[in-house]
């Protein structure tokens, strides 16, 4: 395989998942900020631009910070290369160029999702049609995601859509444990007596973990446990462990077929989680530790096979 | 509401389907009694149809504007166009005896040049050609086939006569349309293709390997076929891209090859390099290889020009084919045909005159409000002119520019290009004038698609059918009806 289409294939494939995850991330906002008092919203919002490093580029764009631009530069804006649109659109461009090595029903498929997006964006930018347009754009790419899973050959081009996904995933995954503990560390005066529950519940919706979660750890929502469940829980697959068995796998499977000794070191750091307490100000270093750690993964995955020699 | 045929304005016109008495002719028959039954509203939800799907497919092909590049969807009529098996046999005959000759023509130019010396041919047409490749002088290419791919265009003029309008050797495109149409007109009609006999297009793309395959210069079982793209701005991506999917061939593009010291070709993959072994090149012969033609050249392969006349690799088409394209030697085909194989064309030619010679070009200038003027170099359908369609202030441009230039200049009677049913806004259908382009192959076989890709002038009275010029494009049926 190509070098260059190898490494198409696996920004389609990381394209893919932060657009997902980006409609997920909004959703959990979506659903938790109403039960906020009105005047910590738009801050509140900002919380999403912080969490995805983002913060320069929004200030360049927008001198409010408030729900409308977040979302607006969140779902629509083209300077963004990680809002919806633009993350769709190079999933498109991506595939476009990696024709040859995916099979012809996934093609039409990003071209829909592509038409849809590009007709629907302005649905996300308004409350009454955000709900429908978010869970569109997570149905679609689960749709594309499970068309790739059941027809593609599991040669080299699906191993480097599996490191993408992954390693996208994983990354994203801590960012939405983030903006958990973000709005948490923020807001002390919550409508609810008990905003950590709601909070940690709407986290777990969000990435469809909720059902698993009740089942697997069969306790209330606590904020310890949902955290420990999204990091460690080695059977979910949006677990930061499970995207790292996944990663591992993939490195391996890639280094044996192409011959390429540099063993990928996919070790991450561990954080310890007991109490409510920990879920602070070190939690959320540590997610950042976290997310240096699946940056330096991606280097070392570009180093073996995207280098042109 | 239904369509009429009564009602269908095509007098004086040679339309493919319908006859001047606006009966259907007999292999449009069925077509035509179960478009009429279909009814507006229907036939409406079937273009819908037919669009949507042309968008999800992701058809395009780019066009370029002062805006930017838009990536535009080619528009697609969903009428067929419908020729009887047995026309069809001949033509391809026709097609295959005319790509021969090309064939003998181009590898005799850069060997011997008997044709030149047996005074058939006049020697400055080589030496002024734009598509002459002196770096390309006694190369032998495997079988001695310089032209493995060929899209020939053809007319049929009012007398329902086929002629071909030119011969495209250096890098034809359209063949993916082709086979697009196909699959869209059987979503959008599926109930006509259960009842005619519609000969299939589909083994275009595992011909097009066998040919490029046996073109190796290594005898493996499993050569390296590539397919080099100029990348995604390029008119033509989405064809490339889908005859490498179709091929199962690597899409590359020039960065991703390099020339070793072995003067042998490699590709960069996530193994390292592996070696090459047959490129069908989309990329014009000047932006190949930087080291022997254009320098500044990003898209093409440093070395690869010694590669390929080392015989260490294969190119399709091979630099300097273009040397038969010209719209010059065009006019000198039927006496090629007539040289090398001792056979009488069994498709003829347009009349065409040539300005270079002094009473074709008083000719052309007292005529050229009759005239189609074309330059010898251009595609696409730029920098011509369409005699009955232009303006005195054209003309005379035209007319300038064939006295500065008469080397660069042909004329050909303005033929009156048949016409097809075309459902363009209102809900009849309406003449509209088309082309035709089938798709030629030679190695060590030689192969004629069936049928080709039908080219349709949208515009009313229009006969410009490039898709960079607003043309658009129709389903070709070659229909076996005695066979069914």
């Amino acid at each position: 395989m190509l070098s260059r289409v190898a490494e198409r294939l696996y920004w389609a494939a990381r394209y893919l998942e932060r657009a997902e995850n980006t409609a997920r991330l909004i959703s959990v906002y979506d659903n938790l900020l109403y039960d906020l008092p009105k005047d910590l919203l738009d801050i509140s919002w900002f919380n999403l631009i912080d969490l995805n490093s983002a913060a320069e580029t929004y200030n360049r764009r927008y001198k409010v910070q408030n729900e409308r631009n977040v979302v607006k530069f969140l779902v629509v804006d083209d300077d963004n290369l990680s809002s919806i649109t633009s993350a769709i659109n190079a999933v498109r461009e991506n595939l476009r160029t990696t024709r040859d090595v995916i099979p012809p029903a996934a093609w039409e498929q990003v071209n829909e999702l592509n038409i849809y997006v590009t007709k629907h964006a302005k649905d996300g930018l308004r409350r009454a049609l955000r709900h429908e347009f978010l869970t569109e754009i997570i149905e679609r790419s689960q749709a594309l995601n499970g068309l790739l899973t059941g027809t593609l050959i599991r040669d080299e081009a699906w191993q480097f859509l599996k490191l993408g996904r992954n390693i996208e995933r994983a990354d994203m995954t801590t960012r939405i444990l983030d903006a958990g503990a973000a709005v948490l560390e923020n807001n002390k005066i919550f409508k609810t007596s008990n905003p950590a529950q709601l909070i940690w519940g709407n986290v777990l919706r969000s990435q469809g973990a909720y059902m698993s979660y009740r089942r697997a750890v069969k306790s209330t929502v606590r904020g310890s446990d949902v955290a420990r469940f999204l990091l460690d829980e080695v059977l979910l697959p949006r677990s930061v462990a499970y995207c790292s068995d996944q990663i591992k796998q993939a490195a391996t499977n890639l280094s044996q077929a192409s011959g390429r000794k540099q063993p990928v070191k996919t070790d991450l750091p561990v954080y310890t989680i007991e109490e409510e307490d920990d879920l602070g100000a070190d939690f959320r270093n540590y997610l950042n530790d976290l997310q240096l750690a699946i940056g330096d993964l991606h280097l070392q995955v570009c180093n073996n096979w995207f280098a042109r020699d | 509401m239904s369509i009429k045929w009564k009602d269908y304005e095509c007098e004086n016109l040679y339309d493919e389907l319908i006859n001047s008495r606006g009966n259907p002719r007999q292999p449009a028959k069925r077509l035509a009694t179960y478009l009429s039954k279909l009814g507006v509203d229907e036939l409406n939800k079937r273009r819908q149809l037919a669009d949507a799907t042309v968008q999800d497919m992701g058809v395009s092909f780019t066009v370029y504007t002062d805006e930017g590049n838009i990536d535009r969807a080619w528009p697609f009529d969903i009428i067929p166009r419908i020729i009887p098996a047995k026309e069809w046999n001949q033509i391809a005959l026709g097609l295959k005896q005319r790509l021969r000759a090309l064939n003998l023509f181009i590898n005799d130019i850069y060997h011997e040049q008997a044709i030149i010396k047996d005074g058939i041919v006049p020697s400055y047409l080589i030496e002024n050609s734009k598509n002459f490749r002196p770096e390309c002088v006694g190369v032998k290419p495997a079988f001695g086939v310089w032209a493995h791919i060929c899209g020939s265009d053809l007319v049929r003029d009012g007398d329902g006569k086929m002629y071909v309008l030119e011969d495209n050797l250096r890098v034809p495109s359209g063949v993916s349309y082709m086979l697009e149409n196909r699959a869209i007109t059987k979503r959008v009609l599926p109930e006509v293709f259960g009842r005619e006999n519609v000969l299939p297009v589909d083994d275009y793309p595992s011909r097009l390997f066998d040919m490029l395959a046996a073109l190796s210069p290594r005898k493996v079982k499993q050569p390296e076929i590539v397919v080099l793209t100029p990348g995604i701005y390029n008119s033509a991506y989405f064809e490339h891209a889908f005859l490498a999917q179709q091929m199962g061939a690597e899409l590359v593009e020039g960065s991703d090859l390099l020339v070793d010291s072995d003067d042998c070709v490699y590709m960069r993959t996530i193994r390292g390099r592996e070696r090459v072994d047959v490129i069908y090149r989309r990329i014009d012969d000047m932006f190949i290889d930087p080291e022997v033609f254009d320098k500044d050249s990003l898209l093409g392969v440093p070395g690869l020009m010694r590669a390929w006349k080392k015989g260490n690799v294969a190119l399709a088409n091979a630099p300097g084919a273009g040397v038969a394209d010209d719209k010059v030697i065009y006019a000198y085909v039927p006496k090629i045909i007539e040289y090398y194989l001792d056979e009488k064309p069994l498709i003829p030619n347009v009349p065409t005159y040539l300005c270079e010679n002094e009473d074709d070009r008083n000719y052309v200038i007292e005529h050229i409000a009759e005239l189609v003027v074309k330059p010898a170099n251009e595609s696409g359908g730029y920098g011509m002119l369409v005699g009955p369609h232009s303006t005195k202030k054209d003309q005379d441009k035209f007319v300038k520019l064939i006295k500065e230039n008469p080397r660069n200049y042909i004329a050909q009677p303005t033929l009156a290009l048949s016409t097809a049913p075309t459902l363009v806004g209102s809900d009849n259908p309406e003449p509209r004038h088309l082309d035709l382009r089938p798709f030629i192959l030679q190695s060590k076989d030689l192969y004629v698609t069936t049928g080709g890709l039908t080219r349709v002038a949208m515009v009313k009275g229009s006969l410009v059918v490039n898709s960079s010029q607003g043309g658009g494009s129709k389903d070709t049926w070659i229909v076996d009806s005695e066979g069914a």
